[in-house]
């Protein structure tokens, strides 16, 4: 089996048995306060380690994935959902870039 | 009080209705998004059919991409599942709170199925229901909005190339505004996160350019970001019960 297979299996095998686990598993809640704590941090740590540079280094310009960047910080903190945040990002690194480059 | 739960076990027409209905808007999401997904993928040599299969069976944008990043860079399979543990550890939080809203009654099986796609979208359309978990709501949810997620990351795929550059450039940065959609309504809530955000920030771009650190792999180093952050969060402010319920 190739790499690609056997790295897709891994993912989504251990994707699955996170999720089936507490649903199965854990039938009271977490009592453990820093398990709970740090649980609660994990996304927004991921995520914001996955974005930032990485938003940047993604488009031909990297302005234009700073502007995206920028823009979709303010959307969200408006209040935009995923995907009107996401669209708007995509549309401002069409635009940025159409003058960038 | 104990709410006539006997017909939420069996098919029920309504709920599966509702499901269908609210899975729409989520599928359209997904589907722009994962072309974006689909472009990441191809460069890590990832076939269209293969792409399908993944998102299908994944179902978790943040945690397919770092897997496809670290794919391009040939991570062992260790990384590979430590990488998808790591990306996908929200899920974890989620089916906790899922599972306690589920009927203890209610057939084993359903939790299995529904284990499948627990994704931030479909958790959220399901928890912001009141009361025990209906699983007819939740395998409508999944049927509108899991196959655009497996069809737009094939056809990223296979469209890659051919896509102008100027497009791929937009669409390559969908993914990371539904991550700021995901971690910026809670900063603006809570200080602690959007000093946990910032930092992350700042320490994911050191962590780039550090001359030790930088010659990790890319998944490796966001692992080891988000233990140690996490972990000093969880240090220096823990996280009460009612402040959970808000975040999640």
């Amino acid at each position: 089996m190739s790499y690609t297979w056997i790295c897709i299996l891994i993912m989504a095998g251990v994707s699955y048995l996170i999720r089936v686990l507490p649903l199965t598993l854990i039938r009271r809640p977490i009592r453990n306060a820093f398990i709970r704590s740090f649980l609660y941090y994990v996304p927004y740590v991921t995520l914001s380690v996955m974005t930032f540079p990485a938003i940047v280094e993604a488009t031909q310009s990297p302005a234009a994935g700073a502007i995206a960047l920028a823009v979709g910080v303010a959307a969200a903190w408006m209040g935009a959902g995923l995907f009107p945040v996401a669209v708007s990002c995509c549309t401002v690194v069409l635009i940025a870039e159409f003058f960038l480059l | 009080m104990k709410p006539a739960k006997a017909s939420s076990f069996a098919f029920d027409r309504r709920a599966f209705a509702e499901g269908l209905r609210d899975g729409v808007p989520i599928g359209l999401g997904y589907f722009a998004v994962a072309v974006s997904l689909g472009i990441a993928a191809r460069h890590a040599g990832v076939s269209p059919l293969q792409g399908f299969i993944a998102s299908w069976l994944t179902t978790a944008s943040a945690g397919e991409h770092a897997v496809f990043t670290s794919m391009i860079a040939q991570a062992t399979y260790l990384e590979i599942a430590v990488i998808t543990l790591i990306a996908n550890a929200r899920y974890l939080l989620m089916s906790c709170a899922l599972s306690q809203r589920m009927d203890p009654d209610m057939p084993f099986w359903h939790r299995l199925i529904i284990g499948l796609h627990v994704t931030d979208e479909i958790f959220g359309v399901t928890i912001a229901r009141p009361g025990t978990l209906v699983p007819s709501y939740s395998y409508g949810t999944m049927i509108t909005a899991v196959p655009p997620w497996a069809i737009g990351t094939a056809l990223g795929i296979i469209l890659g190339n051919a896509l102008p550059a100027r497009i791929v450039s937009a669409l390559s940065v969908a993914l990371y505004g539904m991550f700021l959609a995901i971690i910026i309504p809670p900063s603006r809530k809570s200080r602690v996160i959007a000093a946990l955000v910032l930092a992350s920030f700042a320490l994911s771009y050191a962590a780039g350019r550090l001359p030790l650190v930088s010659s990790l792999s890319g998944g490796t180093r966001t692992i080891i970001l988000t233990v140690i952050l996490s972990a000093a969060a969880a240090i220096l402010f823990p996280v009460h019960d009612d402040e959970q319920k808000e975040g999640a």
